[in-house]
């Protein structure tokens, strides 16, 4: 007679049957070709294609030139350009070859240099139009910047040449950019990848694997045993948990050794916070996989509470800044804007404890609420 | 013929019933798109309107005060605080209470009047290099026309060249225009991808496919009975997106809605066609939904979307080149903003059909021999 | 035994569900029942009668509405927590985890249940003995067999012994040696360890085995006491007939089944038992004119089953099929399946090996076989599923795996597993299978009227078929392969889950197919279905090892003993060769 032991068997059990679940979790994890994928081959993936396939640097902007002027100064503003590495110029012959080309899309930009285009500069007041295709707005604002810079390069020597100093405008703007010397693109594109990918192995691949529990009903048997529904959650979370970590390792290190991204804070700091956030999108996903209980709903809603909100809402790609007053509070709502401050502050600028502290606070709390809420969801009850 | 095409049509009734009857499945195929096309709408902007600065005013002159008075003008800056030394603005920095600290040097104003070039530091936060790029943009441009005005009404020689820009298709350059359009192809790729995925590797899980397999349809009346119902959830998804981008945004369309949608319907049975490849890699539906992720993350990364083509490495370029989402976000930018007509795009929509081309048949052939 | 404790107590429970938003159901309408220590109580009842429902209840996997019930000395709403940790449940759909291999999956429910190193020593090779699923500890679950999952489900709800024991249905899709493997060693629990056992099935011989039975109806208990008490109720109703030279035994069943003074009817080793109304005894029994010669016979449970059934089940159907004819022998001309050295191997493993045998048009051939001997196998490869390693198919003259979709539209089949569509409703998938097949117009309709009529899916029209309590589920799945009327029709273990009253009708719409020169192609664990056949064949471990009609098979088995039954003579067959294939190994 075996019968009646003290089963739960209090500490020793709980850990005893949630070390079962997390050996459970981890074989179904590795055996299962789309986990690596996910926190192994993507990573890498999306690392190589921001460090070098996603630049937001623009250069070589294909430009038409046309040169209604053969005098001295027009060719040194159309050799501004020619030189310029930003542009790669052609030259056309009559501006209606140059608004054709510009319609195909073969060009982005047409400079023209006007035909009283010396005249004017002796007078003081030369103009070289630009026109450019505004479809993508942004290419097109940074080349127009590219644009003016030419010129008044140009300007500048042509002053300094002449002697006539202070000629080409009063204030000398000195610009400087803190934190990113380089203004390299993929400074700031790295915090983001790590926010990806966190999201999506911590909330999207948490929220699959339990939704495909209910959804396949290996539940019912499990509930009926001596385990809590809190060592079931523990045991779902603890692998992804270790994967979400691995990616952040291969983030912060690839971004290293590929591109020199450096790590001005502390390494420590910079895994406590991501472990926070790993919390929080593992609380994420177990929550909505509870309260759907169907992998492909449970997909859907994954990506447009946390996917959407971390790639757009959480200051990566887009300042908040920017946007309308409302949406700015919307993104408050996301935890993803936590977090991205949190790791450009780390990578770029340092160990900045006041904005550390309240961003990891918030996280903290977030994660404490919801992990509560995910226990509470996950009641031992079918239907 | 005509049995093939009622078989075709029962499984498409089918697959439209599955998808449309559960009311959350239903609200999750077209509240994301909605939501998605206003949340990258008024998010996706490099438009900056209010930038916050920290103020080191080391002249304290008639000039300085004029110059800080024309930046705020703009209506762009908002002053976090003025302080006397860099140190004590440099905590503004730290803190992401500002983006820039302009620094006015000793000797502003007199150096303007002997023409000597006057130092004034624009110095941003360069975590997101991007914004500040901008935002420094911004402030040189409004302290140059300062410096021009200023010189100007004192007698001064006026500065040499300038340099005036028209911007065609999009005269204020807005972000928001050249976004939107191209989010009708991104938002129906993410979502009829998934989809297409997921439903193939739904019938897998539970059996349902073994069914189709045994009952007297062909592979390619079960491909197109697939392919058909994600195709009228994507346009629907697509003019949704359309109606926000017309109605809501109020972005002016200028070309026409036959190229748009004979170029959209091409768009979407290239990316269908991927889902349908990714579905004859997937054993279970948790795999379809990672694989498309891990196929879209690129995709959306090398289609144009954020950052232009041609900056790109020739690898990667050619990679674009097999990449539906490229050809769409061309193809709706330029029908959209630039009018472009059929003619014009006649090469963008060969390459899709020639991407539908090779992933459908072979998903057609995988349904029978991905068997066990 | 009075005095023994109780390990549950039912006080008046109630439970509905809410189907839809409009419609609830009530699926156990005030139940009350109690269950004592160290007996093992069986729950039978057709499809709805609320025996998962109740089973879930003293699980505290769903809260009653209203009553009590009391759970080894716990209240299970109260203390649901409590009361799992001394019980065991094995759900009617054991939700292995199909990744994991069989040791791993056992190892796990180990772990959670405690079961200390020790234990496992003398536990494991026990359970494994039993399920016969030792060669295959490193399988993925998700590899194995329908019958092989439902064992290791089994073994993992027995790796401890708990206080109380709740099964519901373990035995669907296990193969009748395992089958009686696994009552050997839950008795032996009884026996040794004092267990409790509540088991719903609709097995009736299993259920004639156990001390207590609890037969329900719709929600409501109809009756209950010892197995024999519940039998003694049919003597002396029971006959067996022998009906004409030539005429199968399920022609005759069919028939006779249908008569208004006849309560029940199987075939049995080349005759029919029918159970008689017992206020219509006195009557001479004729059919189509004929007097038949009847012989009395010892009434068995499911005899007092059905009986009980009939009184409250409303009138049935008694519109005879068409008139008694001879077997269409001389008709039975065309060759339509043919199988020759039919290979199929997995890696190394060979789950068919050089399996060959033809089914003639119009015949019922059953393919019987413990689980894993390769029956599913030779379906799939058979159906077009599963390329062959070796060897030829023929179905009606084709390849069906690379035949166009043309040859593929006389076929009608059925999974093991139900795979029809779980979000449409039961007219939806109905529908759907109906234009699949090319059905049209008025003859859709038609059709579709016919089967849900015929299958008593009217009550069902509506809801959603992932909603359908299991054995309305294999219906609608039998309903939507016969909707086009198939001139071949493959069944996957088509009646595993269904009640007793649905196999009756199942097997007389099998019947009037077969006499309308329907080919029928079956796989069952149930070897009493075997008798309908008109030939069968025995595989294990993918070999052919016995072919020929019932009573040959039966004639076969003979070992002294007289007239073994079907199940009998299956269990010695594959035993015997099993031992040769030791004795040669060895």
């Amino acid at each position: 007679m075996s019968a009646p032991r003290t089963m739960a068997g209090g500490f020793a059990g709980l850990l005893r049957r949630t070390r079962a679940l997390i050996r459970k979790e981890t074989r179904q994890l590795l055996r299962d070709f789309s986990s690596i994928a996910i926190g192994i081959v993507m990573p890498v993936t999306l690392l190589v294609l921001f460090g070098y396939g996603i630049n937001l640097d623009v250069r070589n902007v294909p430009v038409a030139v046309l040169m209604e002027d053969d005098s001295a100064p027009a060719r040194g503003v159309a050799a501004a350009f020619e030189l310029s590495p930003y542009f790669s110029t052609q030259r056309v012959r009559t501006m209606n070859d140059a608004e054709r080309m510009l319609m195909a899309g073969d060009v982005r930009a047409i400079v023209r240099i006007p035909s009283d285009f010396a005249r004017s500069i002796d007078l003081g007041a030369a103009d070289v139009q630009l026109i450019i295709n505004g479809a993508d707005a942004n290419t097109a604002r940074i080349s127009l910047g590219y644009a003016q810079g030419a010129v008044a390069t140009w300007a500048a020597k042509e002053a300094e040449r002449t002697g006539n100093a202070g000629a080409a405008g009063g204030i000398a703007v000195e610009p400087r950019l803190w934190f990113n010397e380089a203004n390299d693109s993929s400074y700031f594109l790295v915090p983001g990848l790590i926010v990806l990918v966190m999201t999506l192995i911590g909330a999207l691949l948490t929220a699959l694997v339990m939704a495909r529990e209910w959804e396949r009903g290996t539940f019912e048997a499990l509930f009926v045993t001596p385990v809590r529904s809190a060592e079931i959650l523990l045991g779902k979370t603890v692998p992804y948990f270790v994967l979400g970590l691995i990616g952040l390792a291969l983030c912060v290190v690839g971004s290293k050794l590929l591109f020199g991204v450096p790590l001005r804070g502390s390494l420590v700091i910079l895994t406590l916070v991501s472990m926070l956030y790993l919390l929080v999108a593992l609380g994420l996903g177990l929550v909505i996989s509870s309260a759907t209980k169907s992998q492909f709903v449970a997909s859907q809603v994954t990506v447009l509470v946390t996917f959407l909100p971390a790639m757009m809402l959480s200051g990566f790609m887009y300042d908040p800044r920017s946007m309308p007053l409302a949406v700015q509070a919307i993104t408050y709502v996301f935890p993803a804007r936590y977090f991205v401050t949190l790791l450009q502050t780390l990578f770029l600028s340092g160990n900045n404890w006041s904005v550390i502290l309240p961003n990891a606070a918030v996280l903290a709390g977030m994660a404490a609420a919801l992990l509560a809420l995910a226990v509470r969801l996950t009641r031992k009850r079918i239907a | 013929m005509i049995v093939s095409l009622l078989r075709i049509l029962t499984l498409i009734r089918k697959e439209l019933l599955v998808l449309l009857k559960d009311p959350k499945s239903r609200a999750s195929l077209i509240l994301p798109p909605i939501l998605q096309c206003l949340i990258f709408g008024y998010a996706a902007t490099y438009d900056l309107n209010s930038v916050p600065y920290a103020l080191v005013d080391q002249d304290r002159s008639a000039a300085s005060i004029a110059l800080v008075a024309k930046l705020e003008g703009s209506g762009i800056f908002r002053r976090e605080g003025t302080f006397a030394r860099m140190t004590e603005a440099v905590p503004q920095l730290d803190a992401r209470r500002a983006l820039l600290i302009v620094v006015i040097g000793n000797g502003f104003e007199r150096n303007l009047e002997t023409g000597v070039p006057a130092p004034v530091q624009v110095i941003a936060d360069g975590r997101n290099s991007n914004t500040s790029g901008i935002a420094q943009s911004y402030a040189g441009a409004i302290i140059g026309d300062f410096a021009a005005a200023w010189r100007a009404e004192r007698g001064f020689p006026a500065a040499g060249v300038t340099v005036s820009t028209r911007a065609w298709f999009n005269p204020q350059l807005e972000t928001r225009w050249s976004m939107i359009p191209s989010l009708i192809g991104t938002i129906t790729m993410m979502m009829t991808m998934m989809l297409t995925a997921m439903s193939v590797a739904r019938e897998r899980e539970e059996g349902t496919f073994d069914q189709l397999l045994v009952a007297p349809f062909t592979p390619t009346e079960i491909m197109i009975g697939k392919a058909v119902p994600s195709m009228i959830v994507g346009i629907t998804q697509a003019s949704a997106v359309l109606l926000v981008a017309l109605f809501w945004f109020k972005i002016p369309f200028a070309g026409s809605f036959f190229t748009l949608y004979a170029g959209l319907a091409l768009f979407l049975a290239a990316a269908i066609g991927f889902g349908l490849f990714l579905s004859s890699l997937a054993g279970n539906m948790q795999q379809a939904m990672i694989l498309a992720f891990v196929f879209l993350m690129p995709f959306m990364l090398l289609s144009g979307l954020m950052s232009p083509t041609e900056n790109m490495p020739a690898v990667l370029q050619y990679l674009t080149m097999i990449n539906p989402l490229t050809y769409a976000i061309r193809i709706t930018r330029v029908v959209y903003l630039e009018g472009g007509r059929f003619a014009e795009l006649l090469p963008d929509m060969l390459a899709l059909v020639a991407i539908a081309a090779v992933t459908m048949p072979f998903a057609a052939w995988m349904f029978r021999h991905r068997l066990n | 035994m009075e005095d023994r404790p109780l390990s549950l107590v039912a006080r008046d429970l109630r439970k509905s569900f809410r189907r839809d938003a409009k419609e609830t159901v009530e699926a156990l309408g005030g139940i009350s029942l109690t269950v004592r220590k160290g007996t093992l109580t069986a729950l039978v009842g057709p499809d709805g009668a609320g025996k998962t429902t109740l089973l879930r209840l003293a699980s505290g996997l769903i809260l009653p509405d209203s009553g009590s019930l009391t759970v080894v000395g716990l209240d299970v709403a109260e203390k649901p927590q409590a009361v799992q940790d001394r019980i065991g449940y094995m759900p009617q759909r054991f939700g292995l985890y199909e990744d994991l291999s069989v040791q791993e999956n056992l190892d796990l429910y180990a772990d959670l249940n405690g079961v200390s190193p020790a234990e496992r020593r003398t536990v494991y090779p026990r359970l494994f003995e039993m399920t016969q699923l030792g060669p295959f500890k490193d399988r993925p679950a998700g590899k194995l067999s329908g019958g092989m999952k439902q064992k290791l489900g089994l073994a993992c709800t027995l790796v401890r012994a708990p206080e109380l024991l709740l099964l519901d249905e373990p035995t669907v899709g296990v193969d009748p040696l395992s089958r009686r493997e696994l009552w050997e060693i839950v008795f032996k629990l009884i026996r040794e360890d004092g267990l409790s056992v509540v088991v719903a099935t609709s097995y009736l011989d299993e259920a004639e085995r156990c001390e207590h039975a609890v037969l329900m109806h719709a929600g409501e208990i109809l009756a209950e006491g010892p197995p024999a008490e519940i039998t003694a109720k049919a003597d002396g109703c029971c006959f067996l007939v022998k009906g004409p030279e030539g005429v199968p035994a399920r022609s005759l069943q069919a028939r006779l089944f249908a008569l208004p003074g006849v309560v029940d009817a199987v075939p049995e080793a080349g005759r029919v038992r029918i159970v008689r109304r017992p206020d219509r005894l006195e009557e001479p029994l004729t059919l189509e004119g004929l007097q038949l010669e009847t012989e009395p016979t010892g009434a068995r449970f499911e005899d007092a089953f059905m009986m009980l059934f009939d009184s409250v089940a409303g009138e049935r159907d008694h519109t005879s099929p068409a008139p008694l004819a001879a077997s269409p022998e001389n008709a039975a001309d065309g060759t339509v399946v043919e199988v020759r050295d039919l290979v199929r191997k997995f890696g190394d493993f060979t789950a068919v090996d050089h399996v060959t045998f033809s089914v003639r048009r119009g015949e019922v051939y059953g393919l019987l076989g413990p689980n894993g001997a390769g029956k599913s196998t030779t379906f799939r490869m058979l159906c077009g599923l599963l390329p062959a390693t070796a060897g030829t198919l023929r179905v009606a003259g084709n390849d069906l795996l690379k035949a166009g979709a043309k040859a593929r539209e006389r076929l009608g089949y059925v999974a093991q597993k139900f795979s029809l569509y779980g979000q449409l409703t039961v007219g939806e998938n109905l529908e759907f299978f109906a234009s699949a097949y090319g059905l049209r117009g008025n003859r859709k309709k038609e059709r579709i009227a016919t089967l849900t009529a015929a299958f008593e899916l009217e009550r069902f029209r509506d809801l959603p078929s992932g909603q359908l309590p299991g054995g309305f589920r294999q219906r609608l799945a039998l309903a939507a392969a016969l909707l086009h009327e198939p001139d071949i029709l493959f069944l996957d273990e088509a009646t595993s889950g269904a009640d007793p009253l649905a196999r009756r009708q199942f097997w007389g719409r099998i019947t009037a197919l077969s006499e309308q020169g329907v080919t029928v192609i079956v796989t069952t664990h149930f070897m009493e279905e075997a008798e309908y056949c008109d030939r069968v064949i025995i595989l294990d471990a993918g070999r052919n090892l016995a072919e020929g009609t019932p009573v040959e098979i039966r004639e076969r088995a003979v070992s002294g003993k007289t007239a073994p039954s079907m199940e009998e003579a299956f269990i010695a067959i594959v035993e015997r060769e099993r031992a040769k294939r030791t004795e040669k190994a060895a």
